[in-house]
């Protein structure tokens, strides 16, 4: 069952399940940094790839008593139909997905959700991302400088062993500025003090994009509000569905309820209640982390039974 | 012959609200011959146009009353793709059977039960999909988006007649509102899935995890050789109460609440999905929605149960049935009482819900009674969860991203009465045209759009 030639089988490749459902292949697997705590995949996803651009995301289900974990787009290759994901193995799917290898399958892998980023009337961009969040500021200052944006990318991280992407960062934006809160790599400090540093040096930005933990973007969008710079965040509530069904997404955003899979994930973040997304973000807190437990120390992430 | 049906064998109310197995257990072959033998065999068959999808009803049962299942199960399929869907969800009482001349004096004739039961020997008497033969393929190629009671409807009654159709759904799992929406105990979901094999066997083919309106546009499904689609996306976004506390934790949509258990299984523990244990719940509404939670709020271990509905019981919308079944079941129904507010302790969590007592005045544009606040009457349920069933409103994935595709004031995609829309080849159906309703609408919306799009492509 379930085939259809040109949109998720490639050249006869294709791997199915025991209902005849399409399966994802992971064709790469790589550990991003020395603390080993961000883990990028390349996933051949061809209905993905064909479309996906620069700040949407996908969700993922490992099998079929996995839960849908959505993750942003970090990169992708049309011509390979492939999809580049990064993520931090910290809850049970993400940790799971961790114990896969090249050449493995997943269950389920949709996409692309949500909007793009809005690029056009930009000139000059600061993209801030704060730890793996950089992971997915990466590919939106990538996407706007190959616009034609100007783009400064201010990446931060608690410390050395756990910068990502320093490389592909660097390549893909027009000044980077690596920080570290303990000063073990790059500037030493936070993203907003960098942010300020730049702006008060005379820099001016059309648009600030903030990507990564909600208390980061909270607190830059406090650092910009004084300079009045417009201020676009991407945000990650729990979610299910992810294509407008559900209702669990929602955040509030000047005073209305908004869905971050189909209104989102992107906002003018001097309007967001951060609050209120943060305490929506822990609602599962203690699920999480007896799932890590369970996985790491009972099973070593296989299915019980 | 008795004035009554034949009683549906159920399980026990109180044994039944802790678990998810059916909880209508179906008529054995006496039963059913027993109550086929009811039917009148009428001349003018007020019965057949009572139902949507047209089923051949008094001929069917004809053959129920010989005792030839088989010879019924042709009947109901030649109009009815669905029949062991429908024979346990449509509102019966509404159309079939609400007309229907034994129900003049005494109980209608059981119809809904007795095509459950036609459907359910068909199945489990293992006889091969043959009841039909396969059709010749016309070399036609039709697209059908979303896979809920609209999607099969139409990709069945095309493929029967040779098209070759393809589904795209936007889930990971075929079925729409039945998979993610109806729970099991009304609606096993092994019973969805053997229907949607039965198109299979036709030739249907279903895409799972593609969502159109973002993976692929309708315009692109055209350029990839589709020559006609039909859009049958759902009710889509849950609408809220806009009241305070309703972003506190542990308030669900009826949409988030219902796909955690049913789609996620969030009631069988090898599943991963979390669900926060809740003591006490209050569903807020009074459709099928709202009784569909509240049920299976029961079921995951809730101690008390409420549904909270601000007119009366008179013009609570959902099915007597599940209302029946939902006081059997020990959910207890706050009526005239409306929500004001969601309150939360110190860490943001629900701890109550304030209501006010209402009362009914003149009727309102409806044709129901207008509700009105008793001034003063506020007070506070002792809940530790709310969930909203209230109603939802449009998805804007595929209007937003289909020129030329008009829409209504609410959002819901515009049909005329052969389900075209504004757009050339394009066909809708169901909850994206009428807002939520039935599964049974949403069924004959999709077979009138399969003879629309046959009569298009036969003439392009």
């Amino acid at each position: 069952m379930l085939r259809c030639e040109f949109l998720n089988e490639r050249d006869g490749g294709a791997q199915y399940d025991d209902r005849g459902l399409v399966m994802y292949k992971i064709v790469k697997k790589r550990v991003l940094n020395e603390a080993a705590t961000t883990t990028e995949m390349v996933i051949e996803a061809p209905l993905v790839a064909r479309k996906c651009k620069p700040g949407q995301f996908i969700i993922f289900r490992i099998d079929e008593q996995g839960e849908r974990v959505p993750l942003t787009i970090a990169d992708y290759d049309r011509e390979a139909g492939t999809v580049t994901i990064m993520f931090q193995p910290v809850g049970q799917s993400t940790q799971m997905l961790n114990l896969l290898e090249e050449g493995d399958y997943i269950a389920d892998f949709v996409g692309p959700l949500g909007r793009p980023t809005n690029m056009e009337g930009l000139k000059r961009v600061a993209v801030v991302g704060g730890g793996v969040g950089c992971a997915i500021a990466y590919p939106v200052a990538k996407g706007m400088h190959e616009h034609g944006i100007e783009v400064d990318m201010i990446a931060g991280f608690r410390s050395k062993d756990i910068v990502i992407l320093e490389d592909e960062m660097r390549a893909g934006c027009t000044n980077l500025h690596l920080c570290t809160d303990d000063g073990s790599y790059g500037w030493k400090g936070f993203t907003t003090d960098k942010l300020k540093e730049l702006i008060e040096s005379g820099r001016e930005y059309d648009e600030v994009v903030a990507i990564g933990p909600a208390i980061m973007m909270k607190f830059v969008c406090v650092a910009t509000k004084p300079y009045n710079v417009k201020t676009v965040v991407s945000l990650n509530p729990i979610m299910i569905d992810g294509t407008g069904m559900c209702g669990c997404c929602r955040v509030t955003v000047d005073g209305e309820t908004k869905f971050a899979c189909v209104d989102g994930p992107e906002f003018d973040g001097q309007l967001v209640d951060w609050d209120e997304l943060m305490n929506r973000n822990s609602f599962y807190k203690a699920e999480e982390t007896e799932a890590k437990e369970h996985v790491c120390n009972l099973t070593g992430g296989v299915r019980r039974g | 012959m008795s004035l009554k049906k034949n009683p549906m064998p159920e399980q026990e109310p109180l044994v039944r609200n802790k678990n998810f197995e059916e909880v209508a257990l179906g008529y054995t072959a006496e039963m059913a011959i027993d109550e086929a033998k009811r039917c009148l065999n009428c001349k003018n068959k007020p019965c057949v146009s009572g139902c949507p999808v047209n089923v051949h009803i008094p001929e069917f049962i004809a053959k129920v009353a010989e005792g030839d299942f088989d010879e019924a199960y042709k009947i109901i399929t030649s109009t009815n793709s669905l029949p062991a869907i429908c024979g346990r969800v449509c509102p019966q009482e509404n159309q079939c059977e609400g007309v229907c001349v034994r129900g003049i004096k005494g109980e209608p004739v059981g119809i809904g039960r007795l095509e459950r039961f036609v459907a359910d020997y068909h199945m489990q008497h293992g006889h091969s999909d043959g009841a039909h033969k396969k059709p010749e393929p016309n070399g036609h190629r039709v697209a059908v988006i979303g896979s809920g009671p609209a999607g099969l409807t139409c990709a069945g009654d095309l493929a029967r007649r040779g098209y070759d159709v393809t589904i795209f759904e936007a889930f990971h799992k075929p079925g729409g509102v039945l998979v993610y929406g109806i729970p099991e105990f009304r609606l096993p979901k092994a019973i969805v899935a053997q229907e949607i094999k039965k198109l299979e066997y036709f030739g249907v083919k279903v895409v799972t995890n593609a969502v159109i309106g973002r993976a692929m546009s309708v315009d692109e499904l055209f350029e990839e050789g589709y020559e006609a689609v039909f859009i049958g996306s759902g009710a889509g976004l849950p609408q809220f109460l806009h009241i305070p506390g309703e972003s506190l934790l542990g308030v669900y949509s009826a949409n988030e609440y219902l796909t955690r258990i049913n789609l996620m299984k969030a009631y069988l523990p090898e599943y991963d999905t979390p669900l926060k244990k809740a003591r006490r719940i209050a569903v807020v509404g009074g459709g099928n929605v709202a009784m569909d939670a509240a049920r299976c709020a029961k079921r995951m271990g809730a101690e008390e149960v409420y549904i909270v509905y601000r007119r009366s019981m008179e013009e609570l919308p959902a099915r007597a049935e599940e209302v029946h079944h939902a006081m059997e079941e020990e959910i207890i129904f706050k009526l005239l009482n409306n929500p004001v507010k969601v309150v939360g302790d110190e860490k943001g969590r629900v701890c109550g819900l304030e209501c006010v007592e209402m009362e009914l005045g003149e009727p309102d544009e409806s044709g129901r009674r207008r509700p009105i606040e008793k001034a003063g009457s506020n007070f506070v349920l002792d809940v530790d969860a709310v969930i909203i069933a209230i109603g939802t409103s449009p998805n804007p994935l595929i209007k937003s991203t289909t020129e030329g595709l008009e829409t209504n004031r609410r959002g819901c995609i515009v049909a005329d009465e052969g389900m075209a829309t504004t757009r050339e080849g394009v066909y809708a159906g169901g909850d994206a045209v009428t807002g939520a309703a039935t599964v049974i609408l949403a069924m004959g919306a999709g077979k009138t759009a399969a003879q629309s799009i046959d009569e298009y492509l036969q003439n392009k």
